[in-house]
Order: structure tokens, then C-alpha cells, then sequence
């Protein structure tokens, strides 16, 4: 039975698939296009793993972090890698936070004298 | 060459006295476990039980349990302190049934192999008879004083080499195989490497990688081609293919889940990974396992369990013959859902 009483339940992950119930074909074309997605390509599949590891830390979905930090391990990613990844990720929110300090700094310029 | 180091030596679960040092506490343990299904249902479901010989092509002889090293995740509870060796009678028997059915492979596997007194001697005359001869290294034996000769030896004969290597840097397999294991281990792979090892000649060196935690192996070629340039980037080091290999939930991995409190989350995700063209691919299918005192099993991990073959199969080496070997109904149990999840996993890799 799914558990009503947090917002975000571990086990849930397992269910992601239980999201065809409401619209099958478009979860069909969803999940089609995100397996095709993590294939080897022009990156490596431990790549993508990497990149997802990253964007779940920026959009801050503990599912993501859960599902990436294990499956970055069986790419044969490592720690150090994981955390470099993390740290670009918090790179670029602090980053999109301090820029944005330059359209502060018009105002003020701007309002002064 | 700097002089070899001791590496951080855990006790045997045998030396600890713990309560899973035992062959049948293991297997109690995990036939009580509530899996969704049985292995003999998994595998009937695949059309596949009772499993089947398909050919003896392998004959995989396991010559002792002493270690210099204690690895985490050893099936076989080897260790410094173990005394385990096959003796005289038994080495002559193994040769005799290798040379009289003309068994096309012979994978030496321990312990540490090397530590047998009589390794040099079974190399050299398992290698006369024109099997193609394997030898499964722990890559730091190879650097005890006594034992530097070995080398030369298996490339003298053109004995391929199995080497354990969890992962291409220092902390991931310090921390199964103990602290300075890597260092070592670079070592011994550039040494192999200089004798022709691994070079893209006819001396052929392999790693073999256990995943270092609860995780199933990734793909195989993929890791092997991410291996291959990192050993060659850090270290100047070459090999010909990497093994993934998925962790036995036997002896001391078993013994690491239940105090980690995950053994039955890694059961269910080793049962819920089950891949019947694994379970068609699995090397108990084309290998019969010895033990050091020459008790038939149908694999290195049954054996460990004290699994000896069904009843109505030979028992010993001494009694062994080919074809009532692959008649045969091959014993299995939850253990085995190790080698058919995922990509499968056998002494030679992925099977699927």
C-alpha cells in the first residue's frame, strides 16, 4: 500500500513505473525515450550516469539521488567522481544565484547618482 | 622492485570463531531467507531444472585456503591461518583424470595458489598433459620472498593469468582486500607486464572485478574499456580483458551483509535480477570443482557450502570419471541467484 504519511518515501522509486496507470501511452513513449536516452553514445553510459547524478543534486530529487549514486557505482564510477560531479552541480546553483547580483548591481548603479 | 609490505590482515571468520564459519549455518541462513521464489522455480520457470552438464570443459581445482591475504568478500574464508592443502594423492589423481579425459582447461584457484608446496610442480605437469592452464592471483603472493620465481614460471609454461583487481585505485580496493593491496598490486602487474603479460602477445593476463559493496557489476565491456585506459593513464599498466564478477553471498560477504543488517535486500535484488540466458550461461553447466581433499563439487561456491555433487555422481576425484560426471543434475540453492543476476557472473565473467 503506498504510504500517505511522507512526501517523499524511498520505496516509491519502485513504483515510478505505477505512473502509466493514468496515461499508458504517454509513460510508454516516456520511459522508451528515457532508456534511449542513458545508452552508450557520443558519452558513455557512466557519463550519463554522472550528468544524472549532478542535475538530481540541482533539482534536488532525493529519488534521482538514490536511483544515480547506485547506479554511478555500477558504471564504475567512484566516489571522488561523484563528488566532483555534486560539486558542479552546486557550482552552477551558487553560480546562477551570484550572477544574477549583476542585473543588483545595474539597479544600483542605475538609482544612484 | 621495493620490498613487499604487510598488508592489514583480518581474521578468518574460522579464527574468529564466528557463528557463520561453518559450511551449514550458511546454507541454514539462506534457505530461511523469504525470497519471492525458489532458485529450482526460477530456473523451471526458465525451462532450465534440474539444471544440466553441458560438457566438462573446465576442470577447477581448488589446492588450498591459505592466504596472505583476508578479503572482505572471500567465499572461501581463506586466510594466513588456514591449513588446508591438498596433499600428494589427491595432485596425482587431479593429473590423472585431467591427462585421461583430455579436460581442455585447468584453473588453479585457492587461497592463494602459490602458497601450495607443490604449486611449481602442478603448473609444470598440468601444462605438459596440453590443457590450457589458468591461475587465479591475488597479485601480492607473487611478491613474498619465496615466491618471486613464480612469474617467470607461468610464463614459461604460458599459464594465463586471473588476476583480482576490484578497481583501479587505491581506496575502493584497499578497502576490500586490505590496506597497501593496491600499491602491491600495481607493482605486480607492471612486473607482469615486463615479462609479456597482458602485452597483446601470447601470455594473457585478465583482471577479475568484484563489485565493492552491494551493487551488481556494470557492464562488462563497458568497465573493461574505462579500466584499461585509467590503469594505462595512472599506472602504465595493459591487460587483455576485464571479468566482472558479482559478489557470492557466501562465507565472508555473507557474513558482511547480515552485520551490515542487508542481507535480504541484496538477496532480493540478486533474485530480482534473474536473467535466464544467465541461468543457460552458468559455468557449473561446463566445470567440475575439486577440493583440496579431492571431494567433487559442482562449482568453487557449493563447494565452500560443502554442496557435494547428488548423491548418485561420483564423489572423488579418485572415483571421477566424464560421462556419469555430465549425467548428472547439478545441485543448486538460493546462492546461486549470484551467478544468473544481471549480465550473469561466473569464474570467466559475464555469461549473458
Amino acid at each position: 500500500m503506498a504510504d500517505h504519511t511522507h512526501y517523499y518515501n524511498g520505496p516509491d522509486l519502485g513504483r515510478f513505473g505505477e505512473i502509466a496507470t493514468g496515461a499508458p501511452a504517454l509513460a510508454e513513449k516516456f520511459f522508451a525515450w528515457y532508456g534511449a536516452v542513458f545508452e552508450e553514445g557520443a558519452l558513455t553510459a557512466r557519463e550519463k550516469s554522472l550528468i544524472a547524478l549532478a542535475v538530481a543534486h540541482a533539482v534536488q530529487c532525493p529519488y534521482c539521488i538514490d536511483a544515480y549514486s547506485n547506479d554511478a557505482l555500477q558504471k564504475g564510477s567512484n566516489l571522488d567522481e561523484m563528488t566532483e560531479a555534486v560539486h558542479v552541480a552546486a557550482a552552477i546553483r551558487g553560480g546562477a544565484s551570484l550572477v544574477h547580483g549583476v542585473q543588483m548591481l545595474t539597479h544600483v548603479e542605475q538609482a544612484g547618482m | 622492485m621495493t620490498a613487499t609490505k604487510l598488508s592489514r590482515i583480518l581474521p578468518t571468520l574460522r579464527k574468529a570463531g564466528d557463528a557463520l564459519a561453518g559450511a551449514p549455518a550458511q546454507v541454514a541462513l539462506l534457505d530461511a531467507l523469504p525470497l519471492s521464489r525458489s532458485f529450482e522455480d526460477a530456473l523451471a520457470a526458465s525451462s532450465l531444472f534440474p539444471l544440466r552438464p553441458v560438457r566438462l570443459d573446465i576442470l577447477q581445482v581448488n589446492v588450498g585456503r591459505k592466504c596472505n591475504q583476508t578479503c572482505r568478500h572471500c567465499h572461501v574464508d581463506a586466510g594466513p591461518d588456514r591449513t588446508e592443502t591438498m596433499p600428494r594423492d589427491v595432485i596425482e589423481a587431479v593429473l590423472r583424470f585431467l591427462e585421461r579425459e583430455r579436460i581442455p582447461t585447468f584453473d588453479i584457484t585457492g587461497g592463494a595458489p602459490e602458497l601450495h608446496p607443490d604449486f611449481r610442480e602442478i603448473v609444470t605437469r598440468a601444462a605438459d598433459t596440453g590443457a590450457h592452464v589458468m591461475h587465479r592471483c591475488n597479485l601480492t603472493a607473487i611478491l613474498l620472498p619465496n615466491y618471486r620465481d613464480i612469474p617467470a614460471l607461468l610464463a614459461t609454461n604460458k599459464v594465463e593469468i586471473v588476476a583480482s583487481l576490484p578497481y583501479f585505485q587505491a581506496r575502493e580496493t584497499d578497502t576490500q582486500r586490505g590496506s597497501g593491496v593496491f600499491e602491491e598490486s600495481i607493482e605486480s602487474l607492471k612486473w607482469l607486464n615486463a615479462l609479456g603479460y597482458g602485452t597483446g602477445g601470447e601470455l594473457t593476463l585478465n583482471l577479475v572485478s568484484n563489485p565493492v559493496g552491494t551493487f551488481l557489476p556494470g557492464d562488462q565491456q563497458a568497465l573493461e574499456k574505462h579500466w584499461k585506459r585509467e590503469l594505462q593513464r595512472r599506472y602504465g599498466v595493459t591487460f587483455d580483458q576485464l571479468y566482472t564478477i558479482t559478489n557470492m553471498p557466501i562465507s565472508r560477504f555473507l557474513d558482511f551483509l547480515e552485520h551490515a543488517g542487508r542481507t535480504i535486500e541484496y538477496m532480493t535484488k540478486l533474485a530480482n535480477a534473474y536473467n535466464p540466458t544467465a541461468a543457460a550461461g552458468v559455468m557449473c553447466r561446463n566445470t567440475l570443482s575439486v577440493g583440496y581433499d579431492g571431494m567433487l563439487y559442482d562449482c568453487d561456491f557449493n563447494q565452500m557450502l560443502e554442496l557435494a555433487l547428488e548423491a548418485s555422481a561420483p564423489q572423488t576425484i579418485f572415483d571421477a570419471g566424464r560421462a556419469s560426471l555430465e549425467q548428472r543434475s547439478i545441485v543448486v540453492g538460493p546462492h546461486c541467484y549470484g551467478c544468473t543476476a544481471g549480465a550473469g557472473s561466473s569464474c570467466g565473467g559475464a555469461t549473458a
